[in-house]
């Protein structure tokens, strides 16, 4: 790892602050769980590293009836231990107990992993599916708008993600196939039902990142039943291929991730 | 450089270190506290865990910096005196380890899944939970005893071979 600079802002006008100063050569550290390895095999080498634990503005969650609003700072065992999540949305709060092992929950940040848009990160799948906003300290963009390619969001230079707001669904459910060496998923499904209006977020399938089954959605907004999804075929072509699955075997994989998250949310 | 105040094991410890100095080094190579281990240093196996603000973490994915502030409890701050820990002692009594490389994280791993799941805790979720911590040796099986033991949670059924 390369030296650099640290700070450490107490409020998001001073974080931004040092952002601004260090241009576009320095980097929000939330939980470090992607950025310090990456810094470490030298992929990334910040001139400075502005800390963004100490910010007490992206602290907290606040759940109203079905909205559900959480800190962009709170970690991955907040969501994960939280009984406010728990109970208007359970699906959301079993996701995040599924990211990396119990040390990695405790610094890995909500923030951090919408960020950084990794193409197997869990949370995408489901606030596109949940059709969740993203606040930052600059503005709100839907999640649809947010997640824009590989590694790739809607974030300009020192914006930060402050929060992320949805509504409760009336029956939700993550499901993931986990590569089982590192844990990621090969492909996770987060399925969402609000009345007769189903949507589905994949993950760790696409080469693009995180996406909308639009025929799945379709299908399951007639039928909401594992049934449904039978008969569609998944295209192979924007299907990430590598040593752990071909395109074919991906492709193959999202229709059976949905139907076993389907099932899930049937027994929720 | 940066002065950094972390308090260690109950005592507070000042130290002037690299931004990029990982947790780990500064336990390890400044404070001499060898008994928290680097085995991949990609924050895979678990061997660097120790409790920042009683929460396991992986002291080779931070930076001192960032703990400073902070109390940090390791393997070495556990045992009352001469007297192990029950996580500690359990893992003796269960033969929990072999060559011991893994024992520092995978103990102070088990003893923040304790703290979060007492006697509640099942073979499932402790095989789950120590999904982050790498054991080449022991196959897992006596560590997941030895943790089951000292959580006073109810061991796994025996299955009669087939
Ligand atoms: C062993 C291991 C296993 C993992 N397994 C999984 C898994 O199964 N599923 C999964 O989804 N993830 C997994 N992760 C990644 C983990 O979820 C990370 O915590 C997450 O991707 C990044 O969050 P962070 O808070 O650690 O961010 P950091 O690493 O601190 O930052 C990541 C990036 O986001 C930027 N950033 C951070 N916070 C903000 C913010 N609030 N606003 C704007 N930019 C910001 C940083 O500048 C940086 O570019 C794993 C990580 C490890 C080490
Ligand atoms: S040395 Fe930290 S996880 Fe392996
Ligand atoms: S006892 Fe040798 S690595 Fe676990």
């Amino acid at each position: 790892m390369y030296e650099t600079k640290y700070h450490r802002p107490v409020s998001l006008p001073q974080a931004a602050k040092f952002a601004a100063d260090h241009g576009d050569e320095g980097k929000y550290l939330a939980g470090g769980m992607t950025l310090i390895p990456t810094m470490k095999q030298r992929l990334a080498a910040p001139e400075a590293l502005i800390d963004l634990r100490h910010v007490p503005g992206l602290k907290g969650i606040k759940v109203e009836g079905k909205s559900i609003v959480i800190g962009g700072g709170m970690t991955h065992s907040d969501v994960a231990m939280s009984d406010e999540i728990k109970s208007v949305c359970p699906g959301f709060a079993d996701l995040a107990g599924l990211i990396g092992d119990p040390a990695v929950r405790h610094m890995g940040t909500v923030g951090g992993s919408v960020a950084n848009f990794d193409p197997a990160a869990d949370y995408p799948a489901a606030l596109l599916a949940l059709g969740a906003t993203i606040r930052t300290n600059q503005r709100e963009i839907a999640a649809d708008d947010f997640f824009v390619g590989l590694f790739e969001t809607a974030l300009e230079d020192g914006e930060i993600v402050t929060k992320i707001a949805f509504e409760a669904p009336d029956a939700c459910a993550y499901e993931k196939f986990r590569n089982p060496a590192s844990r990621y998923a090969m492909c996770g499904v987060f399925v969402a039902r609000r009345g007769g209006d189903v949507k589905v977020g994949v993950t760790g399938a696409g080469s693009e990142g995180a996406f909308h089954w639009s025929e799945a959605e379709q299908a399951l907004s007639s039928n909401f039943a594992p049934e449904a999804v039978d008969g569609l075929t998944m295209p192979q072509d924007n299907m990430m291929s590598d040593i752990h699955g071909s395109s074919a075997y991906r492709a193959n994989l999202v229709k059976v991730v949905t139907k076993r998250a389907v099932k899930k949310a049937l027994g929720h | 450089m940066t002065d950094v105040t972390i308090t260690v094991n109950g005592r507070e410890m000042k130290g002037s270190v690299e931004n990029r100095t990982l947790l780990v080094q500064f336990l390890r190579e400044h404070l001499g506290l060898t008994g928290t281990h680097v085995g991949c240093d990609t924050s895979q196996c678990g061997a660097c865990v120790v409790h920042l603000d009683g929460k396991a973490v992986k002291s080779c994915t931070m930076l001192a910096v960032q703990a400073s502030g902070s109390s940090v409890t390791t393997i070495e701050g556990i045992a009352e005196g001469q007297e192990l820990h029950p996580v500690q002692a359990a893992f003796r009594e269960h033969h929990g380890l072999q060559c011991g490389y893994c024992t520092p994280g995978m103990i102070m791993t088990a003893v923040d899944m304790i703290n979060r799941h007492g006697s509640s805790l099942d073979e499932e979720t402790v095989r789950e939970e120590l999904d982050g911590n790498i054991c080449r040796c022991t196959g897992y099986h006596n560590i997941v005893k030895a943790i089951l033991s000292a959580a006073g949670a109810a061991q796994p059924q025996a299955v009669a071979a087939e």
